[in-house]
């Protein structure tokens, strides 16, 4: 499978990576090629094989008990944030 | 009687259906152990997994998971042993990991349905496709700032349900019936609170129209819709302005709206042609949820009597009327109060008393009964007065307000205040003959063939009695004077 340049802008755009015109080819055939690599996959025979989402099987998705025992780091939290007010992260206005 | 909108091309019927976000009582979130608290300050009670810090894993909350099992048992739905999570992505500032946890495929709860009773006392069962677990986003705030919005992770990754019925609805009241049913539901269940106000239930509305016996026609999505009200406004909103559109030659256009209350209005959400274009895939953080039969069974062992039982239960126990029974039950808390009062008791005197002591309730103060300063068992005490003749029903109601006020018991106000049934019929007699013979003209007129005028004699007596009367003995002593 190979993609045009409208599913380039497409998967580009839904990631929010700004791609230049001139990006575009050069990502076209990276993309593609990927695809294609993974594509050798479907000359594996899965007949009667249960699809598996996850790396490992027969483990048990470990659980925690209801108990708080987290939060109250708001330093911490906020360290990275480009901007704050008060104790709230600031990000450029965005309204519907 | 079915509801339809009359366009210029004939009637159109209405297609609804709900998609209910219910925020899912737990004490930590659905993947840290960050608390769930409503209205703590801002970023207090974010970890690093709510707020998408690299290398932070997500570890999934048991009683989070045992919440949606026992929500999907008490929507009488398959229980999904093995789901799995996907994540969604989009990007929004109060959305850190650029995703969102949920569950796409392969939901933990399947399908099941919520039964709803109509005002005209019929009932319809109303199909839920599915129940799934996801995270909560946190909450923006607009307004703080001129050129910047304010995010608060505090709600991040708290666990939400999210509760998809079938197109099954027919009218804004059969929404709204789903909705009341489904938030009873959930709080005899203890799995979410049902505030619409602080937000923990959420509506999600989608409308279609179309003439009767046709195909579903294209729908449109109202989103994030908070009360039962506005999502009956909305549903009738937007099916109007769609049969304008159809009818005007013109085609609507599956997209998403928001619900204007204040302008009774929906109007389109500026949204781009892949805005739902989420990229569902299985998150590669978390294995498949597998569910032990056996904890499923313990968690079905002990979930309450729910509203539909409780209902049929009253009917069959204590004999009360469908209406009576489902007003009483619609809350957990009035239905444990009623039956402590009715216990031993006149259950139809009790209904009519709790219901009346609920609606006061509500009506002065917005409080459930759970609030009321007369408790179950001081009603109960004020209703043995009634029904040993001690005092009559309309001194009862006197009675009542002043045990409301002053937390003494029913015979405490009825001894001090001397307001003891007057049954000595010398007395009673007595106060007949004051009142007929200061009113020889209404007596003329009562014997004349005016016979409305015997309620007229009744309350002269009663009040004569300061209300005191036995009204049986009133009545009886009346007749014979009136002859």
């Amino acid at each position: 499978m190979s993609l045009d340049p409208a599913a380039i802008r497409r998967i580009a755009r839904l990631a929010r990576i700004r791609l230049d015109e001139s990006d575009i080819a050069p990502m076209q055939a990276d993309l593609s090629g990927i695809l294609a690599w993974i594509e050798q996959l479907n000359e594996v025979d899965i007949e009667g094989v249960v699809p598996l989402a996850g790396g490992v099987q027969g483990v048990a998705l470990p659980m925690r008990e209801d108990v708080v025992d987290d939060g109250g780091v708001v330093d911490a939290v906020l360290a990275n944030a480009p901007d704050r007010q008060g104790d709230f992260y600031a990000v450029p206005k965005v309204v519907e | 009687m079915s509801y339809m909108l009359q366009g210029s091309t004939g009637s159109w019927e209405v297609v609804i259906g709900l998609e209910i976000h219910a925020q899912v009582i737990s004490r930590a979130k659905l993947f840290s152990g960050a608390a769930t608290a409503f209205g703590a300050a801002p970023n207090s009670q974010v970890s690093f997994v709510d707020a998408a810090f690299p290398g932070m894993l997500p570890v999934i909350n048991r009683e989070c998971v045992a919440q949606a099992v026992r929500t999907g048992l008490g929507l009488a739905a398959r229980i999904n042993l093995v789901s799995r999570f996907d994540r969604k992505n989009y990007f929004y500032a109060d959305l850190p990991a650029g995703y969102q946890i949920s569950q796409f495929e392969h939901p933990i709860v399947g399908a099941g349905m919520v039964e709803i009773e109509l005002a005209d006392g019929s009932t319809r069962r109303i199909g839920v496709t599915r129940l799934h677990l996801e995270q909560d986003a946190g909450k923006s705030l607009h307004d703080q700032h001129p050129t910047k919005s304010f995010i608060d992770l505090n709600r991040a990754g708290v666990a939400l349900m999210e509760i998809v019925s079938e197109p099954d609805l027919r009218s804004p009241e059969e929404a709204g019936a789903y909705i009341r049913k489904l938030r009873s539901i959930l709080r005899y269940l203890g799995t979410c609170d049902g505030n619409m106000e602080e937000g923990s239930l959420r509506a999600d509305v989608n409308v279609s129209v179309r003439h009767p016996g046709e195909a579903l026609r294209t729908r449109c999505e109202v989103k994030n819709v908070n009360s039962v009200r506005f999502v009956m406004q909305a549903i009738e909103a937007e099916a109007l302005r769609q049969v304008q559109v159809w009818e005007s030659g013109e085609e609507v256009r599956q997209e998403t709206r928001l619900f204007d209350p204040g302008r009774g209005q929906t109007r389109s959400m500026r949204s781009k042609e892949d805005a739902h274009d989420y990229r569902y895939f299985p998150d590669p953080d978390l294995l498949p949820l597998v569910l032990d039969e056996a904890w499923v069974a313990e968690l079905k062992a002990a979930l309450p009597e729910l509203p539909d039982a409780r209902r049929a239960r009253f009917m069959a126990e204590h004999g009360l009327s469908a209406y009576d029974a489902a007003v009483l039950v619609a809350e957990r808390a009035t239905a444990e109060y009623f039956e402590e009062v009715a216990r031993g008791r006149d259950a139809k005197l009790a209904a009519n008393w709790v219901t009346g002591a609920r609606f006061a309730l509500l009506s002065a103060r917005g409080v459930g009964i759970e609030a009321s300063p007369v408790s179950a068992a001081a009603l109960g005490g004020l209703l043995d007065l009634i029904t040993d003749g001690t005092i009559n029903g309309r001194i009862a109601k006197e009675v009542f307000e002043a045990m409301a006020e002053s937390g003494s018991t029913a015979g405490e106000i009825v001894e001090r205040k001397g307001l003891r049934q007057v049954t000595d019929t010398g007395a009673i007699d007595a106060a007949v003959a004051a009142v007929l013979a200061a009113n020889p003209d209404k007596i003329a007129a009562y014997k004349s063939g005016a016979e409305k005028l015997f309620g007229f004699f009744v309350g002269q007596v009663m009040r004569a009695m300061a209300g005191k009367g036995n009204p049986a003995l009133v009545n009886e002593a009346l007749k014979r004077a009136l002859g």
